[in-house]
């Protein structure tokens, strides 16, 4: 297994590296036609790709660690609270109705609620959700606006959320009948049975899809610049106006971009590993020992039932 | 035996749309007591098991415990559903927790039981039916026959009055079918108060006091094994007696 993902993880450097090379070809192809038109001397005054990149990075560098942290956090944050209204309303939209009349009308209409801002939510465009969100509130205001990063964090959660919802119902009805039957049979209620036995489950089965909701948030939180949140497009943007080397400030945000969901998938892989439960157990005792203590070890994490 | 009956059946009917599946049940079983219930597939066996443990609403008739209504609101549901547990054909082990774990949640939940309380029963059960040895593997570490064993060692840990089994071997292999039969053997003889929906005739005969043959949603016969199995009073049960022995 270990070699598997080893290779695994030289076919991605490998993907990696080509698409840089591939990246670069214009700006190569470029200077090779520039050499060859122009006398050597004229072509030596400019500084080249490569001394542009190098300047970008050693001159810039504070812009893009801060870039990179606002992007970062505004993503985490996001996909964690984006999960728990996911939770929230999962939970909600999959409980039975109650036998009091009040009750059931009201949870019929969340339910309505909840249908409606999913389909809204999943139905548009982030970076439109983010305007109208921003200046509605300035315009229900009468001009003032919220902070940029909380408003960031706000629209990537509402925004996370909505996929959430889908994400984490999925995760509850695909959950075997019978886990809710064997529960209910020895009296525990439809919360404990959430609690303690659903949810767990749940949250193992979906932490790929949350993964996955991280990493797009990583590269959609691009979109806020939209609104002026200092995440690190925006201050790709910066960068370009102060050096004038677009080709090369938005290469590098690229990389950067590709190094941050890379590093985030391989972490969360892991821990998906980890949360796929301890494969081994021990047995106590055995007839001819009744001291012995045998572990069993199974070689795939079984999940079967 | 006491006469006085914990689970009575009047007059209960289950549809489901427009199919009857139950259709006028009459049943009651007092403490002590194992009732096997045999008939052919689709006779609503099961219904009858769930409807009992209220996992299926009755839709007319009532079903008693200890002379109050399990539908009213005098029956705490959770207290009645601890107290009447049921074993499942699939096992229905929660996946996500150890052989202990399955048999102290129900107890610290529900009966509100302290922790090393709800380890020390569910370890004494779990000793009964034999699967000491595996209390921190998961369901799917466990064979069938292993995991049923965890599940009556579930039940039993809520300290019920009386369990529903509903065809607790029909999943097993042949070869696992025994440890199981084993394990409802000393129950029984322990005087474990039982419902056991099953096709193993040879716990029915030997181990109940009373075999309920249903047919087409209705109780056709209810006696002892012997006069089941040697001269029934209804056709209908020996001529599904005859065609089980047939095959
Ligand atoms: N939830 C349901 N919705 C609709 N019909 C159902 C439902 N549950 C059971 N039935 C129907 O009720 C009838 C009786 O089913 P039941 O499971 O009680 O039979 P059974 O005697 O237990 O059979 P088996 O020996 O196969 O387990 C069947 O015709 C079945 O299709
Ligand atoms: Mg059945």
């Amino acid at each position: 297994m270990y070699h598997q993902s080893k290779r695994y993880f030289r076919f991605f450097v490998f993907l990696f590296c080509a698409a840089l090379l591939l990246s670069a070809l214009p700006v190569l192809t470029a200077a090779a036609a520039d050499g060859a038109a122009a006398p050597a001397e004229a072509a030596k005054s400019e500084p080249g790709f490569f001394e542009n990149v190098w300047k970008i990075l050693t001159e810039k560098y504070p812009l893009l660690l801060r870039g990179v942290g606002q992007t970062m956090l505004i993503s985490l944050v996001g996909t964690v609270a984006g999960l728990l209204i996911g939770m929230l309303t999962g939970i909600i939209r999959t409980a039975p109705y109650s036998k009091n009349a009040v009750l059931c009308f009201f949870h019929k209409l969340l339910n309505k609620i909840i249908s409606v801002y999913v389909e809204i939510f999943r139905g548009t465009p982030m970076m439109v959700q983010a305007m109208v969100i921003y200046w509605g509130y300035a315009f229900a205001t009468g001009g003032s606006t919220l902070p940029l990063i909380p408003s960031g964090i706000f629209i990537v959660s509402i925004n996370t959320g909505a996929y959430m919802a889908e994400i984490v119902r999925g995760g509850i009805i695909s959950i075997d009948k019978g886990q809710f039957e064997g529960a209910a049979s020895i009296g525990m209620s439809h919360g404990q049975t959430m609690l303690s036995v659903i949810i767990p489950q749940v949250m193992r089965n979906i932490l790929p899809s949350v993964s996955n909701e991280f990493v797009i948030n990583i590269k959609d939180t691009s979109v806020l610049n939209v609104i002026g949140v200092t995440e690190l497009y925006y201050f790709a943007g910066i960068i370009k106006r102060e050096t004038f080397k677009t080709f090369e400030t938005y290469l590098i945000v690229c990389v950067i971009y590709f190094i941050l969901t890379f590093t985030v998938t391989r972490l969360l892989r892991l821990a998906e590993k980890k949360l796929a439960g301890k494969e081994s157990y021990t047995i106590f005792g055995s007839q001819s020992d009744p001291e012995a203590e045998i572990k069993v070890k199974k070689e795939e994490p079984g999940y079967v039932d | 035996m006491s006469t006085e009956p914990i689970i009575q059946i009047t007059h209960l009917k289950k549809q489901f749309g427009d199919h009857l599946v139950l259709d006028d049940i009459n049943l009651s079983v007092s403490k002590g007591e194992v009732v096997s219930v045999i008939g052919a597939s689709g006779s609503g066996k099961s219904t009858m098991l769930r409807c009992i443990n209220l996992l299926e609403n009755p839709t007319a008739g009532e079903i008693l415990y200890h002379g109050v209504d399990i539908t009213s609101k005098e029956n705490d549901l959770q207290k009645y559903r601890a107290s009447v547990g049921m074993v499942f054909q699939q096992f229905n082990l929660f996946n996500n927790m150890t052989a202990l774990e399955n048999c102290t949640v129900g107890q610290i939940k529900v009966l509100k039981r302290s922790k090393e309380e709800a380890k020390e029963t569910a370890m004494t059960y779990l000793r009964k039916v034999g699967m000491e040895q595996f209390i921190n593997a998961k369901p799917a570490q466990l064979s069938g026959g292993q995991k049923q064993r965890v599940a009556i060692a579930r039940s039993l840990a809520m300290s019920p009055e009386m369990l529903l089994f509903d065809e607790p071997t029909s999943a097993l292999d042949p070869q696992m079918v025994g440890e199981v039969l084993t394990v409802m053997r000393q129950l029984a003889s322990e005087g474990l108060t039982m419902i056991v929906v099953t096709h193993e005739m040879a716990f029915a005969r030997d181990v109940s006091s009373r075999v309920v043959y249903m047919e087409g949603g209705v109780i056709c016969e209810d006696d002892v094994p012997s006069v089941i199995f040697k001269k029934p009073n209804n056709p209908k049960t020996a001529a599904f007696l005859q065609r089980f022995f047939a095959n």
